[in-house]
């Protein structure tokens, strides 16, 4: 109780402001689709093209579809997408890096040339073949195997620098000397260190990832059996949301994806500022 | 002595980048649930209807020629790279039959080239001017402003920034044409109107987006730089503030900046291709999007590969850019 009192007390002011927006749209995307009345992907489940009312907080698309639980859902899918790639990136840009970092030599430079290598490939350009061969669409497993491929690198490379700088410490070698195991090095005096570090890169990679696969879903490459920010936004374009003049459908997901991820970079660099200032002070 | 080792270790890298791009570009379509032959060969068949079997065997070796499924495995391989790097030969657009791949590639290339390389020098720029002057003096009220604009910015998508702007600039106020159409003579002044005109809401789009990382990474540099000794050392000895920021501040500030452009080139190009898309900009994007929407692998493993090596290439030449600026590299 006292940590999460310190850890609220000493963050910066854009850590606050970022929880918050994290806070509301983490309600919308993980607790409001629970209480979605009808599924709302399913078509001509409410009256076409509403204005908001009281029955339809933000109105009906030209599909039949309510735009409110639409977008509760669209969220949902984003941001466990974004969630379960950017565990598994961060899981194996931790672990290869400090491999890299702290064993060195031959593993460390062949890491390093991989890790570069991936970082130098631009991504899109393979998710959109990935779709072409999947027969114009990419569903949300294959997109999400893919993405953790190419999303490892970046938290790897950085685990890399300061597991490398870290190596040099006083403490680390007077806990080899101590005849501490490899492995508890690693898990007991190094990783405290990059915990705050992976805790930015994890949340960088959220929005990286969800940016990514609205990309592909807003030219209409992604699943359309799955709702996405995304998606969302490629039926509103698509079913002429535009000339109709029917804002609030297309303005919803974008609203939802800017507040997003707003909130996502404010809490990332509000971590990285506080672990950087750590570092300095030990 | 240590420039050449810093000139061939970075093109030693830049080689291994293309091959593991190309290894990927090699095993992706192994991958795939569909035997991707067959599936174009179906799309090929329902457009043009009837055709003859020995056209259709044809089709399938030109096909399975592309995708390099011909012979053993590492025989394909070899193939493949070959094909990439040695002779540049994709074969004929299936749907622009018979053009070849290189030539729409070459027609859309300096559209891409252009609106990227003309936005990128824009935002980096300007970016790096206002954050600089914004970590000069962080606690001024232009510098905060500046500061909120460039949080709010940076992390919204390409696309996202892209819509917002058509639709205002578009469907709200018609100031912007919706959809690219270029028109006029050859190297005359309609043409090159007509150019800029539509190519200025494309341009917008990625500089609004980029601008705000430049300003956020260069400002926290400055702010770093700040309280150095060098830097307190040449105030007291009375230097004036532009001749501060310009011989001192900015020659550090701006070596890390240069790093990151290598590093989000790739993303920036990503996002030019949706920006293309969305603006029915004849570029690169555009290119692969009809590309899938028509199933035309030839020219999607075409477009690839060459956004592969053009990204590669274009974060090499910025890596080189490094000794022009380090003088540590330069005469270490």
């Amino acid at each position: 109780m006292a940590d999460i009192r310190h850890f609220f007390q000493d963050s910066p002011f854009r850590l606050h402001v970022g929880l918050l927006l994290l806070l509301i749209v983490g309600c919308i995307g993980l607790l409001l689709p629970w209480f979605a009345p009808v599924d709302p992907l399913e078509w001509y489940t409410a009256p076409r093209n509403q204005a908001a009312s009281a029955a339809h907080v933000l109105g009906t698309t030209s599909l039949g579809q309510d735009i409110f639980w639409l977008l509760t859902w669209a969220v949902r899918n984003s941001l466990i997408l974004g969630l379960v790639v950017a565990f598994f990136s961060t899981l194996i840009g931790v672990f290869l890096g400090l491999t890299a970092g702290y064993v060195g030599g031959a593993a460390d430079r062949f890491l390093s040339f991989l890790m570069d290598a991936l970082i130098c490939i631009p991504t899109l350009p393979i998710l959109i073949l990935l779709a072409a061969l999947f027969g114009g669409q990419l569903g949300l497993t294959a997109a999400g195997v893919a993405l953790v491929l190419f999303n490892w690198p970046f938290p790897g490379r950085q685990v890399r620098a300061v597991a490398l700088s870290m190596r040099e410490r006083e403490f680390v070698n007077v806990a080899w000397f101590s005849g501490e195991s490899r492995t508890r090095i690693l898990t007991r005096h190094i990783f405290p260190y990059l915990a705050g570090w992976s805790a930015a890169n994890f949340i960088n990679t959220v929005l990286v990832v969800i940016a990514t696969e609205s990309a592909l879903a807003v030219i209409g490459l992604s699943s359309a059996r799955q709702a996405t920010i995304g998606t969302m936004i490629y039926w509103a374009l698509e079913y002429q949301a535009l000339l109709a003049k029917r804002y609030v459908w297309i303005g919803a997901p974008v609203l939802a994806i800017v507040l997003l991820f707003v909130g996502l970079f404010l809490v990332s660099s509000g971590l990285a500022m506080r672990s950087s200032d750590r570092r300095m002070s030990v | 002595m240590k420039l050449l080792n810093f000139i061939l270790g970075r093109l030693f890298v830049y080689v291994m980048v293309l091959v593991v791009g190309m290894t990927i570009l090699f095993f992706v379509p192994r991958f795939a649930p569909t035997d991707p032959v067959d599936a174009m060969l179906a799309k090929v068949a329902s457009q043009s209807g009837y055709m003859e079997a020995a056209q259709v065997d044809a089709l399938r070796a030109s096909l399975a020629d592309t995708f390099g499924l011909q012979g053993s495995m590492i025989d394909q391989y070899g193939a493949f790279l070959k094909r990439i790097f040695l002779t540049a030969d994709f074969g004929p657009s299936l749907s622009m039959y018979p053009t070849p791949v290189t030539e729409l590639i070459a027609r859309a290339l300096p559209w891409t080239f252009g609106l990227l390389f003309t936005a990128t020098i824009i935002a980096w720029v300007l970016g790096n001017f206002v954050g600089l002057l914004a970590g000069w003096r962080p606690e001024s009220n232009p510098a905060r402003v500046m500061e909120g604009i460039a949080i709010c910015l940076y992390p919204v998508p390409y696309y996202i920034v892209a819509l917002i702007l058509s639709v205002l600039f578009s469907y709200v106020w018609s100031i912007f044409p919706l959809t690219t159409t270029i028109r006029g003579a050859p190297w005359s002044w309609d043409l090159i109107r007509s150019i800029l005109w539509n190519s200025f809401l494309p341009a917008a789009s990625i500089v609004i987006t980029v601008f705000g990382w430049w300003i956020i990474s260069v400002k926290a540099q400055t702010t770093a730089l700040k309280e150095e000794e060098f830097i307190r050392y040449a105030r007291l000895k009375g230097l004036s503030d532009t001749r501060l920021l310009t011989r001192y501040v900015l020659p550090n500030a701006i070596l890390p900046q240069i790093t990151f452009l290598a590093l989000q080139i790739g993303l920036m190009f990503n996002g030019s291709l949706i920006t293309e898309i969305i603006f029915d900009y004849p570029g690169l994007g555009l290119l692969i999007y009809s590309a899938v929407l028509q199933g035309d692998y030839n020219l999607l493993m075409g477009t690839i590969s060459l956004s592969i090596v053009a990204v590669a290439t274009a974060t090499m030449i910025i890596d080189f850019l490094y000794p022009l600026v380090d003088p540590r590299i330069r005469h270490g």
